[in-house]
């Protein structure tokens, strides 16, 4: 079992520059089922990807893959030939949101930006198309979700994971590899992996996270990983102290951020003197969380968790 | 990006929304010529001179060079003296002012040269209030957050009164309704003239902030006038770097003074950079893992330099344009990079790095933490490449090592 994503998962491109082509080649390479791209000027051609499996993705394949990923002209075409059920949005942030608003009207359950640098304004107005529909955003500017050996859906290095026990949720691309790491050396392993991304409007948050881990039967414990900036970390103390049924490590980035540095002047004050490190590691400490002193010991304050 | 007070209130008055007149200046000269038609405009005898820094706190802020001298400066000696006596007052004020280092709560203790004056019509005031409009993350939208307590710093409304501090949120698709308006207009006391003014004013700065793509527009204080006017008497406005694209006109109001040099030379780069006041320079790829990076030089009793992501597909010129940016600062003791590869490689890093230190030079310890794809080409790249360098094991192990080799 995972969360979010898995073996069954049928996954559409947004975005087939040279980071989504890139990005895509590594992802059936590692064995992700991807079954098309949308690119409304190339629509009715294919893209054909060739190269050797990575075989620490999905096991049992031959050595070498060769994929022929035809191209669609909207993510509704591409969802009715198909049957995608998940998309990846590689498009450059002038034009991500839409890529995202246009992907929730297909009605694409599962939808994943990776791209960084789409402006606020632009992902308050996404934010706001997708409260009625019933899809799920990660991210944007995150590195996207994987369940190892089974499903890789963005820019993440597939070797470092391992299949396992713990569920990883982080708003940072280099912490959660850094978490990764760790957890597959001691030998946790990684349910599902999460990336929500470091962006201050984003679509899935810590709590979903939490939730959907909680539920999952093969997710023993999990580890969040915030940073500075917003209540999101504070909001998910409060769930795990509510609700949580497994143990959880964290580790917050930012302890020695300087405050004159921070965003806005009056940006702090909506949180009510939240926000800061202190606060999210205090917040979470008495919810019970193991919080790592430093990124180097994510694993093992995952391991005591674990008890 | 920031923008000075001037700028920000031009954009306002771009957009119907009522600032007091006001005449930019950048010598004694300019300073005194803004003087006769400003007072003959708005009848007052009474102008302001502002300094244009940055950085707020002005009012409170003293000069470095003059000790008696504030940031921003109520000009009355026309009310006796006529237009001349205020002339004559504003010569002697940007005398002192231009040139001369303003410090402020906000400036640091080493404060900024004031290079620019605002010389603005003196406004009769009946009552300051507080507005400002941002990014409200856990809901988010753009709210409108508004006070009676204006002049104070909303931080200490926050703190000391909250129940003092009014919010309403923005839908994007429908933007502040009159309802909403009325809400907040009400809730500061306005009535009659002034309710309406409000109102005016609220709907034409949330439409200027979405607009503009703002991250912060700050109204503080806002003053209702002795005849019912809703005006800015201060304005801050600050904007969102993803959107900047797409607006030109606010991008051309850039003032690199104000910037750091260093943050600006690793801009051009693609680097992102901040300046910090330790002696340990960082390279690291990703924002999480820097921001940690400093965390855990602090942790085990460093102070770092900098903040410095690489990001996630750097190259060799990069690395080098980072390594002179690190090199470049005296306080710098000694180098920690710190690398987690991914997608990059670790190999392509250690190249990069090598290619750099050759380059730049190297009189300080360095010390190297790569883990991630082809760690041990990286490794070997570094330990055959001669150069003093340190290779460290993990995260913790490389800030012990490069705090205890900094000493």
């Amino acid at each position: 079992m995972s969360v979010l994503v898995d073996t069954n998962t049928k996954v559409l491109v947004q975005g087939l520059g040279k980071t989504g082509r890139f990005h895509t080649d590594k992802a059936i390479a590692y064995g992700t089922t991807m079954v098309g791209a949308v690119h409304p000027s190339r629509a009715g051609t294919s893209e054909v990807f060739t190269g050797e499996t990575d075989h620490s993705g999905v096991p049992n394949r031959a050595d070498t893959y060769e994929v022929k990923l035809p191209i669609f002209r909207t993510v509704s075409e591409a969802v009715a030939e198909t049957g995608a059920d998940a998309t990846v949005v590689y498009v450059p942030p002038p034009f991500a949101a839409d890529a995202i608003m246009e992907a929730a009207d297909a009605g694409v359950p599962l939808i994943i930006a990776i791209t960084e640098g789409i402006p606020v304004s632009d992902m308050v107005i996404a934010k706001r198309y997708l409260q009625d529909r019933n899809v799920r955003l990660v991210g944007p500017n995150c590195p996207g979700v994987i369940t190892p050996r089974e499903c890789k859906i963005g820019i993440m290095p597939g070797y470092i994971h391992t299949p396992g026990r713990i569920g990883v949720v982080s708003r940072s691309g280099t912490l959660t590899y850094e978490a990764v790491h760790q957890l597959t050396l001691n030998g946790l392993g990684q349910t599902t992996a999460i990336g929500i991304g470091g962006d201050p409007v984003n679509g899935t948050n810590f709590v979903d996270c939490l939730q959907l881990f909680n539920d999952d039967t093969a997710t023993e414990g999990v580890i969040m990983i915030g940073e500075i900036g917003g209540t999101a970390e504070e909001e998910a103390a409060d769930w795990i102290s509510a609700s949580m049924t497994k143990p959880v490590a964290g580790f917050i980035a930012g302890t020695s951020a300087p405050p004159g540095k921070r965003m806005g002047h009056a940006g702090a004050i909506i949180s009510g003197g939240k926000g800061t490190a202190e606060a999210k590691i205090e917040a979470l400490q008495a919810a019970g969380v193991n919080v790592a002193p430093t990124p180097t010991d994510m694993g093992s304050a995952m391991l005591d968790a674990m008890g | 990006m920031k923008i000075h007070e001037y700028q920000a209130k031009a954009l306002m008055a771009d957009r119907g929304i009522a600032v007091p007149a006001g005449v930019v200046a950048t010598t004694v000269d300019e300073a005194v010529a803004a003087v006769r038609p400003l007072v003959e405009q708005s009848g007052n005898p009474v102008v302001v001179v502002k300094s244009q820094i940055h950085a707020g706190g002005r009012g409170k802020g003293r000069f470095k060079e003059h000790p008696g001298v504030g940031g921003v400066n109520v000009v009355l000696e026309g009310i006796e003296g006529g237009v001349s006596a205020t002339e004559e007052r504003v010569r002697e004020l940007a005398g002192q002012m231009l040139g001369s280092t303003l410090v402020t709560i906000q400036t640091g203790p080493e404060g900024k040269t004031v290079n620019r004056l605002y010389i603005e019509q003196g406004i009769d005031i009946a009552t300051e209030l507080y507005l400002s409009v941002l990014l409200d993350r856990a809901s988010s939208r753009n709210i409108v957050m508004a006070s009676t307590e204006g002049g104070t710093e909303i931080e200490v409304v926050a703190d000391e009164t909250p129940e003092l501090i009014l919010k309403e949120e923005i839908d994007p698709a429908f933007g502040l309704l009159d309802f909403q308006a009325a809400t907040i207009a009400a809730g500061l006391g306005l009535t009659g003239d002034a309710q309406r003014s409000g109102m005016r004013f609220l709907k034409a700065l949330t439409m200027a902030a979405v607009e503009l793509d703002t991250d912060l527009v700050e109204i503080n204080p806002l003053v209702v006038t002795s005849d019912g006017q809703v005006m800015a008497l201060d304005g801050k406005m600050s904007f969102e770097a993803n959107a900047l694209y797409r607006h030109p006109e606010v991008v051309a109001l850039r003032d690199e003074s104000e910037e750091d040099s260093a943050e600006l030379a690793a801009k051009e780069f693609g680097l992102s950079f901040i300046k910090l006041d330790g002696t340990i320079g960082c390279m690291v790829n990703g924002a999480g893992l820097a921001m940690s990076t400093m965390d855990i030089i602090n942790h085990v009793g460093g102070e770092p330099a900098n903040f410095l992501d690489v990001g996630g597909g750097a190259d060799k010129d990069q690395i080098a344009a980072a390594f002179k940016i690190i090199t470049k600062d005296p306080n710098v003791k000694g180098i920690f990079v710190n690398i987690f590869g991914g997608i990059m490689r670790c190999d392509t890093i250690a190249e990069g790095v090598v290619a750099a230190v050759k380059e730049v030079g190297l009189d300080v310890p360095l010390v190297v933490r790569l883990e991630g794809t082809n760690v041990e080409i990286g490794k070997r790249i570094i330990d055959e490449s001669g150069l003093n360098v340190v290779s460290a094991d993990d995260m913790k192990d490389g800030a012990v090592k490069i705090v205890e080799l900094a000493k």
